[in-house]
């Protein structure tokens, strides 16, 4: 079952409470699709989900390699940033599917890009700034 | 081997890059074939295939034929095959990877596996022929910030890197808040010549203290908050100002790290590497502080900057002469540490 919803959070705190309850109900083959704006927080938000999984490795920005990948954690974690995928046969030859449809936790930066390779059940969740510095409003996909 | 001297064949393909080069003993280029920069007009006499970025199994054959060819060498003069096997991302790796391993096997060479840093570092043996270990690295690039005491050609200990961003990236990402484009370093670093420095004021990120590690990612979200502040109360925003001021906050720190642990750990010379040591306003920030402290300075020239194989042959090349040999059950590391 489908279930949405919205949720203010404050301040950088709030993030990583979020994201680590967040992880604790994670479980293999699922997809975490971000989507905001350089600056709301993908990679905060990335990096308190890693802490709730338990992985002990810096999540460090996979902007460059395009996916980085940790093994320390309950579950192993792919952290993609999509954002210099040019054409989609790029995540083919990336072998995307072997992360999104593995044992792992996909979490993706910039998920907008790749809208038609995002499954179906995946985790959504939307970034936009607040009013106030700090504040960021996040719309969420979830599935039961 | 070639005029009495060890030739070695060179393949990376760990990132964007598919390249390839052949290099005498070591530290003399004979070639150094980049896919980006392929003349592929004068290659295909008009027919313009795809040589795209990251399309490694496209490209790797014919990079390769072509560094053999422009080198003047063919297979049976090949010493030795060396080949980035990490860190970077695994299907591109793979594919340099396999391709190295294919060759090593079919005309039996030696392969041997080199770490894509050392690499960064070892194009320097290439461009300054009379450097010798030991010396500090400052390695800065797209997808890396490390610095590194090297204490023989192949023995190197990391002092610190990024938490976050790399330096080249926060550059990009800051690049396109101010709507200058890609790639980043180069636009920054040339707007920024003509901006004042001072005019906005970004914190300077040294962390704890004593730490060589380095965070760029809260700066990035300091610019942008300085934008939309100053959007807001519909000032207009002074580009080159901007640059200058996040270039000089992003530079302080690293040429004061990068200083310090040179002058702690009694180092007289400062090696920098990888597509960021072609930024001119750090070079003459590091030459500025180096020359207080007699520490001679090294930065190759842009071609050996940016991601290339002439310098993964010449970290190969030292491997080898140390009695380094990879077999064919080498795997690409995507996490791979120094």
């Amino acid at each position: 079952m489908k279930e949405t919803k919205t949720i203010k959070i404050n301040n950088e705190t709030e993030t990583y409470d979020f994201g680590m309850k967040m992880a604790e109900e994670l479980k293999p083959g699922t997809v975490v699709a971000l989507v905001g704006d350089l600056g709301t927080g993908k990679t905060t938000l990335t990096k308190a989900i890693a802490q709730g999984l338990g992985v002990s490795e810096v999540i460090t920005s996979p902007t460059f390699t395009i996916v980085k990948e940790y093994e320390s954690g309950r579950l192993p974690l792919y952290h993609f940033d999509v954002y210099r995928i040019g054409d989609i046969d790029e995540m083919y030859e990336l072998g995307y599917e072997e992360y999104f449809y593995g044992e792992g936790v996909s979490i993706v930066e910039w998920a907008d890009i790749i809208d038609e390779l995002i499954p179906e059940n995946a985790i959504r969740i939307n970034i936009e700034y607040g009013i106030n510095e700090g504040e960021r409003i996040y719309r969420c996909t979830f599935w039961q | 081997m070639k005029d009495g001297k060890l030739v070695t064949l060179a393949i990376e393909s760990s990132c964007d890059e598919t390249a390839a080069a052949v290099l005498l003993d070591g530290r003399q280029m004979l070639s150094n074939i980049i896919s980006s920069q392929i003349d592929i007009h004068k290659l295909y006499g008009g027919v313009v295939p795809e040589i795209a970025s990251r399309h490694h199994l496209n490209n790797v054959n014919t990079v390769v034929s072509q560094a053999l060819e422009e080198g003047g060498v063919d297979m049976d003069d090949v010493d030795m095959i060396g080949v980035t096997y990490g860190p970077g991302l695994v299907g591109a790796l793979l594919i340099g990877l396999a391709t190295a391993k294919a060759y090593a096997l079919a005309a039996d060479k030696p392969l041997i596996g080199v770490h894509h840093i050392q690499g960064h570092i070892s194009a320097n043996y290439i461009e300054h022929k009379d450097l010798e270990p030991p010396f500090m690295a400052l390695v800065v690039s797209g997808g890396h910030t490390n610095l590194v005491e090297v204490t023989g050609y192949n023995e190197c200990k990391v002092l610190g890197g990024t938490r976050d961003d790399a330096v080249g990236e926060a550059y990009d990402k800051v690049a396109r808040v101010l709507g200058l484009g890609y790639p980043g370093g180069p636009l920054i670093d040339k707007i920024a010549k003509e901006g004042n420095p001072d005019a906005v004021e970004f914190k300077r990120v040294f962390l704890e203290k004593g730490s060589l590690d380095f965070s760029f990612s809260g700066i990035k979200t300091g610019v942008l908050n300085y934008v939309n502040s100053e959007k807001q109360a519909g000032r207009e925003i002074n580009v080159a100002d901007v640059a200058a001021s996040f270039q000089a906050a992003v530079l302080e720190v690293i040429v004061r790290k990068t200083v310090d642990s040179a002058v702690a750990l009694n180092k007289d010379k400062i090696v920098m590497a990888g597509g960021v040591a072609a930024n001119s306003r750090l070079r003459e920030m590091l030459a500025n502080e180096c020359s207080k402290h007699g520490i001679k300075l090294y930065h190759p020239s842009p071609i050996l900057c940016t991601d290339n194989a002439a310098m993964i042959g010449c970290a190969a090349y030292y491997k080898y002469i140390a009695g380094d040999r990879d077999d064919l059950s080498l795997d690409a590391v995507p996490n791979l540490e120094l």
